[in-house]
Order: structure tokens, then C-alpha cells, then sequence
């Protein structure tokens, strides 16, 4: 049954150094807090796994909390580069990052085996990339060819993602920590149930769930731990709730781009800032709309 | 005519970018289902449908299927598209159960590097995977999309930096390395139909596979274009003069470019 408790709470007992975690969340709903209060509480050596690293890895990275990455999509959503990425691949700064990197297809399947328990997920996918022959971070591949038993086609499995603690951003959650989620939903479901342990992070604690057409809720039971951490999301967006902030987005390349800049972001914007997200997000000028809007 | 410059034509002047985005948007017919990436791509499918093609589906990887944004969107996950979608859809359903069956028409992809035959390298440049030169983003939907849409159209600058002999790294297939090699891969999809760049049209030569220019736009000769190209480009004997952008067509753009706020216009 989820714990209710502070966000420091929920990463001090969920995460610790060497653990693989998966901060999940596509554009929509991607769990900034959390990653900043890994950040402050100075995590190291995680592998880091999410479809998309944006920002919130590039900011993780940058501040020295993984060694490892597993991902399909690292830029900057329409912006470009994500900087310390690249300076992590390129230039091992701060420390060597050490890549296993998929297509989106591949990453949601084998989030999707972890899911459902099995070893490995089955797709087209990977047929004559070059993604096909790099090794996975245990040195071995994790992406073979498989015949089908039945037809004897050649397909594509990918090894499932069995990360140590998922970490989602989500609208609300009830006392009892079940948790509604809708909009752009991405991977965060599969993430959540392939992994041994899970902290959401929610806009606001609702004495009931009311109910809201295409939401998916996971019940409290599958949860570890839940934070309200209203803004939460920032810069990313929390339908209902938030918008997203584009223009921290497009700021982000600029704040990134050097190692002394991305330093001066670390100090004022996360490391000042204990506690939740809330004054960060004020400070960047987070754009609000009313609940249900 | 430069990438960076103008040309005047039937007395209105355009950019190069704007003629690449509506002969990109040109590729797509109404009723069409489209798996649209961000950036120029996801510019052309709005271009489309916003003059000649209003049915056109657009799918985003974000799982937003049949998006009709108002705005453009910085991101495959902007807020608009869920919010002007017939339905939203997890991100392995969209992978699984859309793309994956052949059920989308055409794939809009981008690319760093692009060879003679249609492959795409969106990972790294340099000669080391291990040690790249340059950290690249990466194979987002590109792989599957390039594998599994009935057609892909890849749209991008024409450079010797970009069309090169040899891409650094596959990420996407395209022909591989000529006829039959998408077949004996299962690829289902019919691969790279069209590359459309600042200067004119790419296609496949249906012998060979090889892409070939088959179009140039005002002011483009085809010597223009192989200067710009990484290998010897094949050249069509019946060679298109593709027409400008209308005057319907470069007022629907600009507007729509209008819809992108000033900082992010910045990007």
C-alpha cells in the first residue's frame, strides 16, 4: 500500500546509489521534482533508463548522479542538442556515461515485458540498423533475432526493462494512494509495473477520485510511495493543471550549453531550492490554468 | 538560389525553407494517414492540411492519433495535439498496434547524414560508435517508422555534409544497400519514396533503388544540386521544374509559423 509522505521522503527511501531508475513520462507529465531532489540529495552512479532523457537527464547527468543510460531519443524536443548529454558522451565531463540505446519502439516493448513479467518482448523493429549489433550494458546484446515457433518468420526480441524504482509524475492521487493519470499517458504504466519499486509524485491528494473519461489509475497497491508536489512537472506539463513551459524549454539550451552556466542553474534553481519544486517552477514563470479546464 | 536566400517568382518572394515545406506538404493526399515527426515535418503535415489536404490523420509518436493542433507545436507532446486528437493512445499502442501492422500510409523522417540508397544516420557522426565526433539524439521512432509506414518521405537540407557516400551509422533503413534488401529484411514498408531538400526532389530509381534527382525548384540547376551532394548523384532525364509556392500556400504557412511564439521562434 502507497505511503503518503514528502517528496525527500519518497527519494530518500526509494532510490539509492547504483539503482536503475526510470523517470518516465512522454513530454507530458515527466517528473522534474523528483529528478531535482535526486539531484540534491546527491545520488550517484544510477543508471538512468527513459525513452526520451530531455532535459530532466540532461540535468541529472550534468550533475553527476549516472554512470549508465538506457534510452531511445536524447534531444531537446524541438530545440536541439541536449548539451551535458553530449558532453557526458563526448567528453566523459563530468564523469564517462555509458550508453544501451533502443528505438522508442523497442524501449516501450521491453518496458512492456517487464510489465507483464517475461524476459523478453518480440516486434519488427531493428532489421538491418546498426542498433541491432550494440552490446547492452552487461556487454551482451539486448537485441537478438527470434524465429516465430508458429510461421518461422524472423522477428526482433528486445530484453525487458526490470528497473529497481520507477518514478512518474501523475493529476492526483486519494488517501489511499491510487492514482489517476490521463492526457498524453506514454510508458508511465508499463514503467511503473516492471519495476520493484514506485514513487509518484502528484498536483494535488483528493479525498475520492472523481471520475475522468481516459484516465488510467493504478491502484495504491502497486505504489510505494506518493508525493503531492503541486507543479511537479515543470518545465514539462500536467494536463488540467499546467502548460507546458516551452519557453524554459527553448532557455534550456542556452542555461545548458556550458559547463559554468549549467553549474550557476544547479545552485540557484535546485540545490536553493529544498523542499518541493513549487519555487521553481514560480521562478520560471510556470503558466497555470484551473483544475478540469 | 542559397538555402539561407530568397527567390522571387510570379512576384512574390520565398525562402528556400518555405519552398521545401510546401512541396514536403505537396507529398501528402487528403485522407492520408501520416506519422509526423517535429520540426519541418510536423510544419508540412499542418501546411497540408490546412489547404489541400483538411482529412489528413496526423499521428504523433506521443500517441495522440488524428491531432488537429491550431498552433504549431514545439514538441510531439504538446498539450494541443492530445487535446485535438480523436484518440490518445499509450506509446506502445501507438508503436504496436498503428504502426507496426502497416496501418499508417506515409512517415515524414528527418536525418543528419542520408546515403545514395535511403539509409538515414540519426546516432552519431564519426567513425566510432564508441568515441563519436558528434553525439547525435538518436533512433526515436525512426527505425520502425522507416520499416513499417507504407511510404516515408525524408525531408532535409542538401549539403555533402548531410548526403554523404557512406552514413556513419544506420538508424533507419532506407534500401539498404540496393534491390531486395528490404525484402529479405521483412521490411514491410516500401521505404524512402521521395527526399525533398532545399533544392529540389530525390527519388528512387525503381531499377537500382538508387535516388536519383527527378525535380529542382526555380532557379535550381542540377549541377547545383550534385555540388551539394556526397556522391555522384544520378540525375533524371526527364527533370522536373517544380512549381513555387503558391500564393495559398506561402499565406497558410506564414500563418501557422505566425501560431509559434517569439521565443520559441528563437529556437
Amino acid at each position: 500500500m502507497a505511503e503518503i509522505v514528502p517528496l525527500a521522503g519518497a527519494v530518500a527511501a526509494a532510490i539509492r546509489d547504483g539503482d536503475a531508475v526510470a523517470m518516465e513520462g512522454f513530454t507530458h507529465l515527466i517528473p522534474f521534482a523528483a529528478g531535482h531532489e535526486v539531484i540534491r540529495q546527491g545520488r550517484r552512479d544510477l543508471t538512468l533508463i527513459r525513452m526520451t532523457p530531455d532535459v530532466i537527464y540532461d540535468q541529472l547527468i550534468g550533475a553527476g548522479c549516472a554512470s549508465k543510460l538506457i534510452f531511445s531519443w536524447g534531444g531537446n524536443p524541438g530545440v536541439g542538442s541536449l548539451h551535458r548529454f553530449r558532453d557526458a558522451v563526448e567528453n566523459g565531463w563530468p564523469g564517462p556515461l555509458r550508453l544501451e540505446e533502443h528505438s522508442h519502439a523497442g524501449m516501450a516493448n521491453r518496458y512492456a515485458a517487464g510489465a507483464a513479467g517475461v524476459p523478453f518482448a518480440v516486434l519488427r523493429g531493428y532489421r538491418g540498423t546498426g542498433l541491432e549489433g550494440l552490446p547492452g550494458l552487461d556487454g551482451r546484446p539486448s537485441v537478438l533475432p527470434v524465429t516465430c515457433p508458429f510461421t518461422g518468420e524472423t522477428l526482433t526480441a528486445v530484453a525487458a526493462l526490470t528497473p529497481d524504482v520507477a518514478v512518474i509524475h501523475a493529476q492526483r492521487a486519494d488517501r489511499a494512494g491510487n492514482v489517476q493519470l490521463w492526457g498524453i499517458t506514454g510508458v508511465q504504466k508499463e514503467a511503473v509495473l516492471s519495476a520493484r519499486r514506485a514513487v509518484v509524485t502528484v498536483e494535488e491528494i483528493v479525498p475520492e477520485l472523481p471520475a475522468q473519461p481516459g484516465a488510467i489509475v493504478l491502484p495504491g497497491w502497486a505504489i510505494d510511495y506518493v508525493a503531492e508536489v503541486p507543479g511537479g512537472a515543470h518545465p514539462s506539463y500536467t494536463a488540467g493543471y499546467s502548460e507546458r513551459d516551452n519557453n524554459f524549454y527553448v532557455a534550456w539550451d542556452a542555461i545548458s550549453r556550458e559547463r559554468d552556466s549549467f553549474r550557476r542553474w544547479l545552485e540557484t534553481d535546485v540545490f536553493a531550492l529544498a523542499g518541493t519544486a513549487r519555487a521553481g517552477a514560480a521562478r520560471a514563470g510556470m503558466s497555470e490554468v484551473d483544475p478540469g479546464s | 538560389m542559397s538555402a539561407a536566400g530568397t527567390a522571387v517568382t510570379g512576384g512574390s518572394a520565398f525562402t528556400a525553407d518555405e519552398m521545401m515545406t510546401a512541396c514536403a506538404a505537396r507529398a501528402l493526399r487528403d485522407g492520408m494517414t501520416c506519422f509526423v515527426g517535429i520540426g519541418l515535418p510536423s510544419v508540412a503535415a499542418n501546411l497540408a492540411r490546412a489547404t489541400h489536404a483538411p482529412r489528413l490523420v496526423l499521428i504523433y509518436e506521443s500517441g495522440a492519433i488524428g491531432a488537429k493542433p491550431g498552433r504549431l507545436p514545439l514538441s510531439v507532446g504538446d498539450g494541443v495535439l492530445a487535446e485535438t486528437a480523436d484518440a490518445v493512445v499509450s506509446v506502445p499502442e501507438v508503436f504496436n498496434y498503428w504502426l507496426q501492422p502497416g496501418r499508417i500510409d506515409v512517415g515524414f523522417l528527418g536525418a543528419a547524414q542520408l546515403d545514395r540508397f535511403g539509409n538515414i544516420n540519426t546516432t552519431v557522426v564519426g567513425p566510432s560508435y564508441a568515441e563519436p565526433k558528434v553525439r547525435l539524439p538518436g533512433a526515436g521512432g525512426a527505425p520502425e517508422i522507416a520499416a513499417s509506414c507504407r511510404e516515408v518521405i525524408v525531408v532535409l537540407r542538401q549539403s555533402t555534409r548531410s548526403f554523404v557516400d557512406r552514413v556513419d551509422f544506420v538508424t533507419s533503413v532506407g534500401y539498404g544497400d540496393g534491390p531486395g534488401y528490404r525484402e529479405r529484411l521483412g521490411l514491410t514498408g516500401a521505404g524512402p519514396r521521395k527526399v525533398i531538400t532545399d533544392l529540389g526532389i530525390l527519388e528512387p530509381d525503381p531499377q537500382t533503388c538508387e535516388l536519383t534527382l527527378t525535380g529542382v525548384f526555380p532557379g535550381v540547376q542540377a549541377g547545383d544540386v550534385a555540388a551539394r551532394t556526397g556522391w555522384d548523384l544520378a540525375v533524371s532525364g526527364s527533370l522536373d521544374l517544380l512549381p513555387p509556392p503558391s500564393e495559398a500556400e506561402l499565406s497558410a504557412l506564414r500563418a501557422l509559423k505566425a501560431t509559434i511564439p517569439a521565443q520559441e521562434r528563437a529556437a
